[in-house]
Order: C-alpha cells, then sequence, then structure tokens
C-alpha cells in the first residue's frame, strides 16, 4: 500500500529525513518509534502534505500511485488520514460540519453519494459511542476548549467517521490518561481490517501495550535504523533510545571510514 | 432638472439650490423650509470634509468634491428596477421602496402598509408626513440635531424622501421593515433620510437596505435618526450594496432614553468609497448599546467606518464588535470611539475591531479611541489584524475539504460572529450568502 524509498526532506533547510525505507502492507500495523527530533512527526507531515516539507530525494508510492504529486485534500480522498499530534482549534466551524463536509468530498470524491442528514447523524452517534463522548461535542467548534484528552479523542473519532485505507497517528497517545487511553486504542483496535494499514507514530511503548503492531521501526538520525516484531518496542523501553542512536553512530563512522579507506 | 453641467459637486449644488428647494417635500411649510436653508448654509460653510479633517484623515473625498452630481425630480419604474427589488427582497418582512430617493407605493409590499399596522404605528414615506401632517413630524426634525459634516448637512438640505416610523408607547413591530433604496442612475444623487422614534417601551426592527448597479458611479448621501424612549427596543440593520463604482456616505445616530436598547448591525460589501458613521448616545441610566459590523472588500474598495458610543448616564452597557475582511487592494478604515462621561459612573464598554487579511496589498487602519472621564467603569478593546491561520487552513485539507472551500469555510467562521446577533433569520441566510468564496456543499 504504501512504499518509502530513499526520502530524504529538509524543513527550513534544514535536513530532517536523510534516506528512510519503508514499505506497509495492507492489514498491517506499523510502528516508528524514536527519540525527540529523530524526525518522526516529519515523517507523519510529509505523508499528509504539509506545507514547508521538502522532498529533496526519494519517493513515496501509495497504492501504486505518486503520493507527492497529490495535494493534501487528494491524498485525504485517497484514503489517508492523520491524526494530528496537536490538533487545530478551529473556533467558528462547527465539529459535525466538519465531519459531515469531509465525509461527503471523500463520498464525492468515490462516486458515492453524500449522506443525508438523518443517515449521516446515526452514522456518527455509533462512533460517538465508540470513543466515548459526548453528544454535546459535535456541536461545538472544532476542538475549541477542548481538553487534550477530548482533541485525541475527536481525532480518531474523525478517523472512524471516515474509515480510511492508511492511518497515521502521530502521537496520539502523548497527554493521555490512562483511562482516554484505553478508549483511544480501543477505537483504534475496533478499525483494524485486512484492507487497511496503520502507522503509529510515538515516542513511548506505552501505547503499543495496547494497540500491538506487526512491526516495529526505531528512527534516528532521520533513518530508519533498527526494524523488529512487537518485541522490540520493550527492548527499546528497558535500554532507552541512546542504545540505537550510539549503534546509529558507530555504523555511520564506520562506513565513512571505509569510504576514506577506498579513496585513499 | 439637472444641476450646472460643468461645476463640480460644492459649487454645483450652491448654484442649484433656489431652484431645488422650492420643489423638495414640504417647500410650503415654513419650519421645515426654514431647517433646509440652515442646513444648506451650514454646507455652503462646511464644503465637503478633507484628509486635513481628524474623522476623514485616511478617507479622501476628493474624488466626489471632483464631480458633477444630478438630481433627480422625476424616477422612472423600469421592468429592470422590479427585477432588482425582486431580487433584493427579504422574506418575511414588510418593504418600502424607494428609487433614486423618492418613494414607490407600487413596489412596497404590503402595498397597504398602514392597514396591517398596529394602533399607535406609523410607517410611511417622510416626503408624504411632512405634506399631510407636518406638525407630527417636527418633533423628530428638532431631536435630529446639527449636521456634523458637509454631507449630512446636505442631506439636511436636499432630502426627497425616506421613512418615517413612529411608535407609541408599547407598540411592537412583529415584521421587520426593509427599507430598500435603489439608485438606477450614473452621475446621480440621492439624500435619503429616515427618521425613526419608538416611545415608551416600543420595539422594531429595521433594515435599511442600500442597492445600485456596478456599472454606474452615482452618490448616496444618506442619514438616518433614531429616537428611544424608556424601555425602547429599537434593532437597525444597515446593508450597504451599492454597485462598485458607487460613493455611499451614511449618518446613523440614535439617542437612547432610560433602559432602552439599541442593536446596530453595519454591513458593507459594495461601493467604491463607502464611509458609514454609526453613534449612539447612551442619554440616560441603564441603557444598552449593540453595535456590530462586517466590511468586505476586494478590488480597489474603500470602506471607512466610524462609531462613536457616547456614555452619558449611569449603569450603561455597550458591546461592539466590528469586523473586516478585505482582499486584492482593499482598504478599510476602523475608528471606534467611546466616550464615558463623567456622570456615566458604573459603565460597562467592550469593543473588538478584527481584520482578516487576504492579500498583501490590503490594508487596514484600525483606531480604537477611548475617552474615559468617570473613575467606577469597565472598559477594554482591542484590534487585531491578521492573515488566514496556515495550520486550519492545513487541517481542513487534510480532512479532505478542497482549499478553496476552506478558504471560504474560514472566512464564514470568521464572519460569524459579526452577524449572530441578527435575529431575522431569512436577513442572517441573506448576508451569510453575501460572504466571499463558494460555500462548501455539506451543510
Amino acid at each position: 500500500m504504501l512504499e518509502i524509498r530513499n526520502l530524504h526532506v529538509t524543513v527550513d533547510d534544514k535536513p530532517i529525513l536523510r534516506g528512510l525505507d519503508l514499505e506497509v502492507r495492507a492489514g498491517e500495523v506499523h510502528a516508528i518509534m524514536g527519540p525527540n527530533g529523530s524526525g518522526k512527526s516529519t515523517l507523519a507531515h510529509v505523508l499528509a502534505g504539509r506545507e514547508g516539507y521538502v522532498v529533496t530525494q526519494g519517493e513515496i508510492r501509495y497504492m501504486g500511485r505518486d503520493l507527492l504529486a497529490l495535494a493534501p485534500e487528494e491524498r485525504a480522498r485517497e484514503g489517508i488520514f492523520l491524526a494530528f499530534q496537536y490538533p487545530v482549534e478551529i473556533p467558528g466551524v462547527a465539529n459535525i460540519y466538519l465531519l459531515k463536509a469531509a465525509l461527503n468530498a471523500m463520498r464525492r470524491h468515490r462516486g458515492e453519494s453524500e449522506l443525508d442528514a438523518v443517515d449521516f447523524l446515526a452514522l456518527v452517534k455509533g462512533k460517538l459511542k465508540l470513543m466515548d463522548m459526548d453528544e454535546a461535542l459535535l456541536y461545538r467548534a472544532v476542538n475549541e476548549g477542548f481538553s487534550g484528552g477530548e482533541k485525541k479523542r475527536n481525532e480518531i473519532l474523525q478517523m472512524a467517521v471516515l474509515e480510511p485505507r492508511l492511518a497515521i497517528l502521530d502521537e496520539t497517545d502523548s497527554g493521555l490518561d490512562i483511562d482516554a487511553l484505553k478508549v483511544v486504542a480501543n477505537g483504534v483496535n475496533a478499525m483494524r481490517s485486512p484492507e487497511r494499514a496503520m502507522i503509529l507514530v510515538t515516542h513511548y511503548q506505552r501505547l503499543l501495550d495496547y494497540i500491538r503492531p506487526d512491526r516495529v521501526h526505531v528512527l534516528a538520525l532521520g533513518r530508519i535504523a533498527l526494524s523488529g516484531g512487537p518485541d522490540l518496542a520493550q527492548d527499546l523501553e528497558r535500554r532507552g533510545y541512546g542504545w540505537v542512536e550510539g549503534w546509529v553512530q558507530a555504523e555511520a563512522q564506520k562506513r565513512h571510514a571505509a569510504s576514506a579507506g577506498g579513496a585513499g | 432638472m439637472r444641476i450646472g453641467p460643468e461645476e463640480p459637486c460644492v459649487p454645483g449644488f450652491v448654484s442649484a439650490y433656489p431652484s431645488l428647494a422650492v420643489q423638495l417635500p414640504g417647500a410650503a411649510v415654513p419650519w421645515l423650509r426654514r431647517s433646509r436653508d440652515e442646513a444648506f448654509e451650514r454646507f455652503a460653510a462646511l464644503g465637503l470634509p478633507t484628509t486635513r479633517d481628524e474623522d476623514w484623515k485616511y478617507t479622501s473625498v476628493a474624488a466626489i468634491a471632483r464631480r458633477v452630481f444630478r438630481v433627480d425630480g422625476a424616477i422612472e419604474v423600469s421592468d429592470e428596477v422590479r427585477a432588482v427589488v425582486l431580487r433584493h427582497a427579504i422574506e418575511g418582512t414588510q418593504r418600502m421602496v424607494f428609487v433614486d430617493g423618492h418613494f414607490v407605493p407600487g413596489l412596497s409590499q404590503p402595498a397597504t402598509l398602514q392597514a396591517t399596522l398596529p394602533e399607535g404605528a406609523r410607517v410611511g414615506s417622510l416626503a408624504q408626513a411632512v405634506e399631510a401632517r407636518a406638525d407630527d413630524v417636527e418633533p423628530l426634525f428638532a431631536a435630529a440635531g446639527d449636521a456634523a459634516d458637509g454631507f449630512s448637512a446636505l442631506n439636511a438640505a436636499l432630502w426627497s424622501d425616506g421613512a418615517w416610523i413612529d411608535l407609541a408607547a408599547g407598540v411592537a413591530l412583529e415584521a421587520p421593515v426593509h427599507l430598500l433604496f435603489v439608485t438606477t442612475r450614473s452621475d446621480s444623487a440621492s439624500f435619503p433620510r429616515n427618521l425613526i422614534r419608538a416611545g415608551e417601551g416600543a420595539s422594531a426592527t429595521v433594515i435599511e437596505h442600500h442597492v445600485g448597479p456596478d456599472g454606474a458611479s452615482y452618490l448616496s448621501d444618506t442619514v438616518t435618526r433614531i429616537v428611544l424612549g424608556r424601555g425602547a427596543r429599537i434593532a437597525h440593520t444597515k446593508l450597504q450594496q451599492e454597485g462598485r463604482k458607487a460613493f455611499h456616505v451614511a449618518d446613523v445616530a440614535a439617542e437612547q432614553g432610560q433602559d432602552s436598547a439599541f442593536v446596530s448591525h453595519a454591513l458593507a460589501f459594495g461601493g467604491q468609497l463607502s464611509r458609514a458613521a454609526i453613534a449612539t448616545r447612551l442619554g440616560a441610566e441603564g441603557c444598552d448599546a449593540k453595535l456590530a459590523g462586517l466590511y468586505v472588500g476586494s478590488g480597489r474598495q474603500h470602506i471607512d467606518h466610524h462609531t462613536c458610543i457616547d456614555h452619558a448616564a449611569p449603569r450603561g452597557t455597550s458591546r461592539e464588535l466590528y469586523k473586516g475582511v478585505l482582499d486584492e487592494a482593499a482598504r478599510a478604515v476602523f475608528n471606534g470611539r467611546v466616550i464615558v462621561r463623567p456622570d456615566a459612573q458604573r459603565s460597562d464598554a467592550l469593543q473588538s475591531n478584527r481584520n482578516l487579511l487576504l492579500s498583501e496589498d490590503a490594508e487596514v487602519d484600525t483606531k480604537p479611541q477611548l475617552e474615559i472621564w468617570a473613575d467606577d467603569v469597565k472598559c477594554a478593546h482591542g484590534a487585531t489584524v491578521g492573515q488566514l491561520d496556515a495550520d486550519q487552513l492545513h487541517y481542513l485539507r487534510a480532512r479532505g475539504i478542497a482549499e478553496g472551500d476552506a478558504r471560504a469555510l474560514l472566512i464564514r467562521a470568521f464572519a460569524a460572529d459579526a452577524l449572530a446577533g441578527i435575529e431575522h433569520g431569512p436577513l442572517r441566510a441573506r448576508l451569510e450568502s453575501l460572504l466571499p468564496g463558494a460555500l462548501p456543499e455539506a451543510a
């Protein structure tokens, strides 16, 4: 479903991703872990098409197409969903309006008819229950005055309504207490399906206690330094990111020495 | 009648006034003739304002001063005018239509307005009122006060017609009164004047609506005076949709009695150059004033709002919110004056002006002007100028909403609270439809 090859990304002329490779198939859940500044969120933003993230090398293919050629709204309509680390407040736009506008944009894109008010409300109410959210939140402005936990739940609510093919959850666990984390994980687990892929971007292993990934990748210095099964997350938790970073730096030095030696 | 063809505005009117004056409504009523003559002398002395006047510092009317304007005594009601009236009609209102400054009963609805009104309510043409019942109208003129500038003076001298709304104590008008002023002719000047009085506990909603063709360059010089008795409530909405080459200068002033409520909305969309002065005086204890405004400009439009809220008595509350959306090379001026006089203890005033600039060439001059002479008061003000929020725009796009729709949605969201106080649903819907950008179809 998603193939990333040799991805280099700069932000304000500063290289953040430096040769990232990743392949995600339908039905899989991948966790991307890594220390602060390793480029985890950059990867999430690049996939969603955020302005200011410049791809200088490499390619991203999604469902066989060049993802980088698509505008953010086209990616969303093609089934990519980013749950934001910091969901944006939009005063004056009702939550329910955004949900309906987003869902109908997607349905039109797929050549389906728009949902009428009754069917739409029935759909949303079912998802609200799943996310243990109060119906009143639908009629408030998008994320305005929401608590941290409510914002994160609202992201997963949107995801549940939009039913993406590829969901990217950017630090969805940060700032959540354990009860909220369980609700969010529950919502995510309910959406696991053979047709859907998910990428969980997270700093901590905690989320992975509740959502068991198929693969775990560790990002360091802008590339995937280490990949493994779900147990890798526990190793990391025990040994810390310093272990991976030290190892990556040592590898880089070895490579550098080898190429310098070859030239001489 | 046509004013001296080669003479620009001020000398043009000076030479034409003697012949115009004898044909204006109430020419045979001595006090009115005197009032017009005095106003005209004031106009001749003041001339039109210049940017040397502090109140007109950012708005040059040199383009008006250079022009030759015609004042038409006769009007023509074409099919085109009927179509314009239908297009601008607002559901659920009682409509009075004025074409080129003159009341046209045939376009108004219901045609027999007076018959549908409650007892003690007068709603009709001011020109007809001064002819038929000059003595009833005179007190309202006395309350109108002196003209502050040349435009108001010229209106006081040359007004041709307008609405006369007079409500006895306790009278409540159910349906809003929609005053639709239609200009049809290029190079014309019209001078509508509206007088509104609400007796003790009376209430009404008045929509003052100015429209004209985009291709025509003309001047609308309008004055509205509102007097509120004890406990009265007037909601006044001024909707300016003049043609894109028009000059529009408006002066709305209210005088509030004890515990009265004045709700003003000033909405500006059209015109090449428009200026609206909205003022209210909280003249007795316990008054409430709510002033909201929205100006939307593009191209090279210039839109100026000057507001004045004068707390002249204790325990008054005022809330003011003006918002602007400016694209391309549009320019706006907001000057919000709040006065709290020494006797106006325990006044509570809030003022806010927020502007959204959609282009690098758009510009706004915003100036709050607080003059507080009492010590036991709550007053706050703020002004902001900003662009569309890139994070909000991206968030919406990341949910599949096209960029243009996302921009329109954010502009609507920005403007929403300036329209929130409009109670008449069909009017609010009309205003929302005038906001820039196509609307996302989801709602």
